[in-house]
Formats: C-alpha cells, structure tokens, sequence
C-alpha cells in the first residue's frame, strides 16, 4: 500500500503518548482548580465578600472548558487500551482492571454529575448545596488521581500478582498492587504537581491583571492565594521529588542512571547539568557536570556508588536523551518555582507583592511553566521505563493489538487533526475569558426559578395560550 | 487482601448483566441527549436551539461517564472479549471517540462564543459529532450481533470487516433511535413552539424507528441459525411472543401520546421501546460476549479480580444512581433559552 513500511508499535506508542499527554494537561488543572474554587467559595461564604464570588463565577468557566477537555479526552483512553494494547490489556486485566473500575465507580460519576450543579445550579440549590457539590467536584479528582496513579504505578512497580500457566496475570493481594512500592510518592508528586500548575495559571492571570491595573482586588486573591500556594508547595514538591527519586533508585536504578546520564558505574558521580547523551556510542558530548554530586543527590553520601546505564544489557536500555533532557527541564522549572514562591513570600511580608511590577512580569511569564514541568515529568517517568509496558514483565512491543499499522496512521493523524483544532479553540476561549475578566457590578443574576415555580409558569403560560 | 465469591456466586453471569446494564443506561441517557444532536439543526431558530442546549447541558457529561463505566466494565470482567472486539472495531471506535470528543466540547466552546459565524461552527461540530458517534454506535452494535473473525485466540478479520450491509442498517436504526429518545425529550423539557416542533418531529421519527426494528428484528434470525431456533422453535416461540407483542404495543402508545397534550410519558415510552429493544437483542446474543465464539464464561476475568469490583460496584451503584436521580430532580422543569452560567 505505501512505499515504505510503517512501524506498528511506533505508531501506537506515538499515539498513546500524544493522546495522553493531551489528556494529561487537563486533569491536572481540574485537580487544582476544584480545589481552589472550594476555597475561594468558602472564603465567600464565610466573609460574604463579593469580589470572592466573582472570582469563583469567572474561573469556573474556565475550569468548564477544563474539565470538558480533561472528560472527552479521557474516554478515549479508557477505550485506547484494548484498540491499541489488546495483548497487554488481556494480561494485565485481573490486576489493574479493578483499579480503573473502581476509578469510574468512586470518582467519575461523582465529579461528572456535581459538576451539573456547580456550573449551572445557581438559585436551584441553596449556597450551601452548591458549595458541597464543590467540595465534592474537588474530592472527586483527587479520588480519581488515586485510582489510576495506583494503576499506573503498578505498571512501574508492579507486585502483589503472579503468573498463571495461561500466561495471565493473577492477583496474589490487592493491598500489594494498589500500594505498590512507588504509589505513595507518585501519587502525592503528581497532587503537588497539579497544584503548584494551577497555581501558576492562577497567579499569572492575576499578574496581568495587576499589570493592566484592572480587577485590582480579584488579582489580589489571585495572585495572593497563588504565592502562598507556590511558597508552601514548590520547596514540599522538592522533597518529595527527591524521595520518589531515591524510591526509583532503588526499584528502578537504570532509570535514574539515565535521567542522569551516567553510564560507567562511578564513585562520587557528577552531576551534569549539561549533556548530549549518546546512545549509539554509549556516551555523553560535551559535558558540564559538577563533581560528586549526583552522588551526593543518590545516595546522600559524596562518595556513594551510582551503577552506569551500561551495566545493563543493551536491550533494556530506555532512550536516553529523552529520559535525561525531561528531567533537567523539570528540575530547572521546579527550582524556578521554588525561586518564584520564596520571592513572592519576601514581597509579601515587605507588603510589596501587589506593587512589584518586576515580579507581576516573572509570574506572567511563568504561568505556563507548571505544565511544562508536569509533561516534562511524565515523559522522565514513562520513557524512562521503556523497552517496558510493565516493568520487568512484558515488553511494550510485545503489548499491541493485531491491527495493521496502516489502522493506526490513519486514526493518529484524526487525532492530531482534531485535538490540534479543540486545543487551539479551547486555549483561545480560555484567553478570551481571561481578557473578559470577572464580571464586576452585577449582581448575582438568578436566572433560574426552582423547578417547581417555572413548572407553575409553564402551565399558566399553557392556560393562557 | 483476597478474597473470591467464585465458589458460591456465579460471577461471570452478575457482571455480564452488570455490564449490559451499565451499556444500556449509557444508551438510554446519552441516547437523549445524541438524539438532541442530532436534531439540533432542524430546530426552528436560534433561541430554540439554545433551549434544546440548556436542555442537556447539565446531563450529558454524567450520562456519558456511563460509556467509560461499559468500556471499562468490559476490560475488568470480560478482558478477553475486550481484546479481541475492540481490535476488531478499530476504525468504528476511534471515529466514534471523535465523534463524541467533538459534540463534547461543542457544548463548552458555545457557550463561550460570541460571534454568530463561531457559534454556528460549533452548532455544526455538535450536530455532525453527535450524528457520527451515533453511527458509529450502531454500527460497532451491528458487528457486535454478527459476530467477528477470531484466529488463535484475537481478532483474525481484516480492518475493514466492519463495513457491510447490515452494520450500516443498524448505524442508521440507531441514529433514529437516539433522535426518537431526543424528541421525547424536548417534548418533556419545552413548552409552546418548540414543544409542538418535537412532537411532530417524533411522530415522524417514530415511523422510521418502526420500520428500522422490523427490519433488524426480521433479519437477526439470519445472522445465526442458532438465534433463528431460539425464537421460532416451541415452545419458545410462544414464550417470547410477548417481547414482539409489547413492542407493537409500546408503538402504538405512544403515536397516541404523540399526537395527545402529554408531555412526560412520550419520553418514558420511547425509553420502555429501548428496553423492549434491548431484551430483545439480548435474548437473541445470549449466553456470548463475542457472538458464536466466546461465552461469558470463557472471556471472565480471574473470580478474585471480579470479586473485589463486585464489593464496588453493590456499594456504589445504588449512591451513583441517587444522585443522579438527585440531579435530575434538581434540574427539572422546563428548560430556558438564557444562557445557564
């Protein structure tokens, strides 16, 4: 059919990884938002203080557009798995399946059918009803971010599980395989993660606000709940990033002697701030590394030994560049973010954070930096694991449904076709809503009568007709 | 932690009618809120267009987390039917993901713009996104009921197996479906000018929804001479009389309420005629989750994995269901053209 021949499982992992990196990017910032909009609801709630409430009514249309992007996106991989991994699917079904089942069960349904009553319930249910179905919108996602961090640790850390003479996966204990040795830290990195994205978005927003000189007081919120956020969250998220990298050492060690490039085993390892890994040659070009180091980081000792990518057979080895660029460029944004936090807790406390037009300008241009990070993260993780789908268990070509690979280009070319045209359309309503700002002197309009009043309407209108 | 009911419950059979009721409440609710997709554009003008909107919007994201729940449902109790159908309905699923990605975010994007030429882009995207997904439904149903290639265990056919008559059929006999239950629908949620446009837009659709069964109901016995003994042999012939029968019966109803000043029961007939549906094609596929190859029983999951769902799935569905309930007690009533945020 065509001239050169395509490569099937190259095609499904290049759709997975554009699918769910699509995906990705929209819970993340639902999972922040819901739990800043509980907040920012509360707070109006408990001080009556308008300007609260037009925040809260001015993000959630942005967290609609958000969550609407996060669900439509989503269905796709809960089906992607058996269109394009059946095998891996098939195996791995009686350990993982009833992780995403309770996923659907636990949260979906939940977030799903509050989020009817958040966005358009106003004036049919009390204030205090629709700020539970905030609360419970909110809880939803972070149920959500359990389950499926479980299932996709697992994957990582796989345990709890044997194999029967079938060649399926059994489960052996369902305690083992939810809290799998790297869960716990995965979980709480990616909370952080979503959390310090939103709150970079956020006080972006209300930087350019405070730039602009406009919605003085809404920005305030923003950019004021945002530092706090960023100053508690951004040095927490170092911490537990260092130990879910020492978790990886010790489980995965190859991968971290990737994302460091190291690829002799070394005493006292540096640690390259710079390279180009390559991995035809087995070798680093043009090194700047700064000595002990990474040794220091691994094992907390400056003499500490880090075992060499080479000292695993060829065929394990995951692409190195990938593995080693993701993770400097999520280190150095995390390290902005810390930078960013402390300045703006500095600021604060000299009551200059609402004035620094220096410091408006830094957060402005930071606010896409939590998403970079986040991807970058997510690449470090799961390109890192790679020739694996399970590591250690079976290979990620050996995981593919029987489709022809001609299949495959056609759907992934649909799919960037149409996710390039609703990622563009969404991230331009999400500007416009920007621009438009919070709408300040309305009143809280009540554009809804109760059910039972309009029904009464209804039938008078009938009568009258 | 483990724990198996295998030896005192028969779990493959309780997750195969949990799956099939999770793919048909997903049928049911978003099939509504499809159907008003899909008539969308036929309606009068601007202002009514937006009420049909308002008259979903707060719905449609819950219905279709009923389609994950099936999808899902499907991996975790019947993996092996998962990895060979799926394969097998590679170009139909994908299209319809799209599909519904792309009626998805209409909904959000709409309401956002505010410049007549981008909203009439997405009324479009909604009313084609909505159309196709539900096409895609019917014709992945339609393979579903045929049966599909197996070779050594997975999918054996070619990437284009799904591409035949009678799959085409029932893409079309669902589009009309879904548009039926999205008639009704409005019919319930209006009043006035719009009221009376679904109604006769029902009665007409309700004709080809009539025609549509008859023929993929006559035609089912062809398929497998196995589900032509199921209905025609004695005494099962008699036994299953009454599903034909009630349907019939359901028909003429609601034409009668159709053409009536009843407002709600349209909707819940509609829906009886789905289910009548449903019942019917069940009894025809049973006892196979992949038609003529693999039963329930050969594509379950270990009993210990549908064990620990099974625990999920009693104590979450019936809070599930209230909500839901909840919600839609919450928004009912009739819908308004204004804008909900």
């Amino acid at each position: 059919m065509l001239p050169f021949e395509l490569d099937g499982v190259l095609l499904a992992r290049i759709q997975f990884a554009f699918t769910i990196s699509f995906h990705i990017i929209f819970p993340a910032l639902s999972i922040g938002l819901a739990s800043w909009l509980a907040v920012v609801e509360w707070r109006w709630l408990k001080t009556g203080n308008p300007v609260y409430e037009q925040v809260y009514r001015q993000w959630i249309k942005i967290f609609a557009v958000s969550f609407g992007l996060g669900v439509v996106s989503g269905v796709v991989m809960a089906y992607q798995f058996g269109t394009n991994w059946s095998f891996f699917s098939e195996h791995v079904a009686n350990v993982i399946g009833p992780l995403l089942g309770y996923e659907v069960l636990t949260a979906f349904f939940l977030e799903a059918s509050f989020l009817g009553i958040m966005l358009f319930g106003w004036g049919r249910v009390s204030k205090r009803m629709h700020f539970a179905s905030t609360v419970i919108v909110a809880v939803g996602t972070l149920i959500s971010a359990f389950w499926i961090l479980a299932a996709n640790s697992w994957m990582q850390t796989p345990a709890g599980f044997e194999v029967g003479a079938d060649g399926l996966l059994y489960p052996t204990d369902w305690l083992a395989i939810i809290f799998n040795p790297s869960f716990p830290y995965r979980l709480i990195h990616m909370i952080l993660a979503a959390y310090l994205t939103t709150a970079f978005v956020v006080g972006g927003v209300g930087a350019l606000y405070l730039l602009r000189k406009k919605y003085k007081e809404h920005a305030k919120i923003m950019l004021g709940m945002a530092t706090i956020m960023a100053a508690i969250a951004a040095p927490a998220q170092m911490v537990v990033g260092d130990m879910h990298g020492l978790n990886t050492l010790e489980h995965q060690p190859l991968k971290v002697a990737a994302m460091e490039g190291i690829w002799e085993n070394e005493q006292g390892a540096a640690l390259r701030l710079f390279a180009v890994p390559d991995q035809e040659n087995q070798a680093n070009h043009y090194e700047i590394a700064i000595p002990k180091l990474a040794s220091y980081v691994l094992t907390h000792h400056w003499d500490g030994e880090v075992k060499g990518i080479k000292n695993w057979p060829e065929e394990e080895h995951p692409p190195v560049a990938i593995t080693f660029y993701s993770f400097r460029i999520m280190v150095g944004l995390g390290l902005l973010m810390i930078l960013t936090g402390l300045i703006g807790a500095v600021l604060y406390f000299r009551k200059q954070l609402f004035e620094n037009r220096l410091f408006h300008r830094w957060v402005l241009l930071m606010s896409p930096s939590g998403f970079v990070a986040l991807l970058a993260g997510w690449f470090v993780t799961e390109v890192g694991r790679q020739p694996y789908l399970v590591y250690g268990m079976m290979r990620t070509s050996d995981g593919v449904s029987p489709v022809i690979p001609e299949q495959v280009a056609i759907s992934l070319l649909a799919f960037i076709i149409v996710y390039s045209l609703l990622f563009g359309a969404g991230l331009f309503y999400i500007i416009k809503l920007v621009h438009k700002g919070p709408a300040v002197n309305k009143k809280p309009q009540r554009l809804h009568k109760p059910g039972r009043e309009s029904a009464v309407t209804s039938t008078l209108t009938k009568g009258d007709a | 932690m483990m724990f198996d009911f295998g030896t005192w419950l028969d779990l493959p059979l309780i997750w195969g009618v949990l799956v099939a009721v999770a793919v048909f409440m997903y049928v049911w609710l978003d099939g509504f809120d499809l159907g008003v997709g899909i008539l969308f554009p036929f309606a009068g003008d601007h202002k009514e267009r937006a009420r049909m909107m308002n008259a979903i919007a707060p719905f449609w994201d819950a219905n279709e987390t009923w389609l994950v729940l099936g999808g899902g449902g499907l991996f975790v109790a019947f993996p092996k039917a998962y990895a060979i159908l799926l394969p097998a309905l590679y170009l139909p699923v994908i299209l319809m993901l799209l599909g519904l990605i792309c009626r998805g975010v209409a909904f959000e994007f709409r309401f956002k713009s505010d410049t007549a030429k981008s909203r009439a882009f997405w009324d479009a995207t909604f009313h084609f996104g909505s159309l196709f997904a539900a096409l895609m439904q019917g014709i992945i149903l339609g393979n579903f009921v045929q049966g599909v290639e197996v070779a050594n265990g997975e999918y054996g056919g070619g990437p284009l197996d799904w591409a035949n008559g009678f799959a085409l059929l029932t893409g079309i006999a669902v589009i009309f479906g879904y548009a039926l239950l999205g008639a009704t629908w409005i019919v319930m949620k209006s009043d006035g000018k719009l009221q009376s446009w679904a109604r006769q837009a029902a009665r007409y659709i309700l004709l080809f929804v009539v025609v549509f069964m008859g023929v993929v109901s006559l035609s089912m016995p062809f398929i497998d001479t196995r589900i032509a003994e199921l209905w025609f042999s004695l005494p099962n012939f008699f036994l299953l009389l009454p599903v034909p029968l009630l349907t019939l019966g359901v028909c003429i109803w609601l034409w009668k309420d159709l053409n009536r000043d009843i407002e709600i029961r349209p909707f819940i007939l509609a829906m009886v005629l789905f289910l009548l549906g449903y019942i019917g094609l069940g009894i025809s596929l049973w006892p196979w989750i992949v038609p003529f190859e693999y039963t329930l029983w050969d594509a379950a999951a270990a009993s210990t994995s549908l064990s620990l769902l099974l625990v999920g799935a009693l104590l979450m569905l019936p809070i599930i269901l209230a909500y839901t309930a909840y919600c839609y007690w919450i928004f009912r009533g009739k819908s308004s053209e204004e804008s909900m945020y």
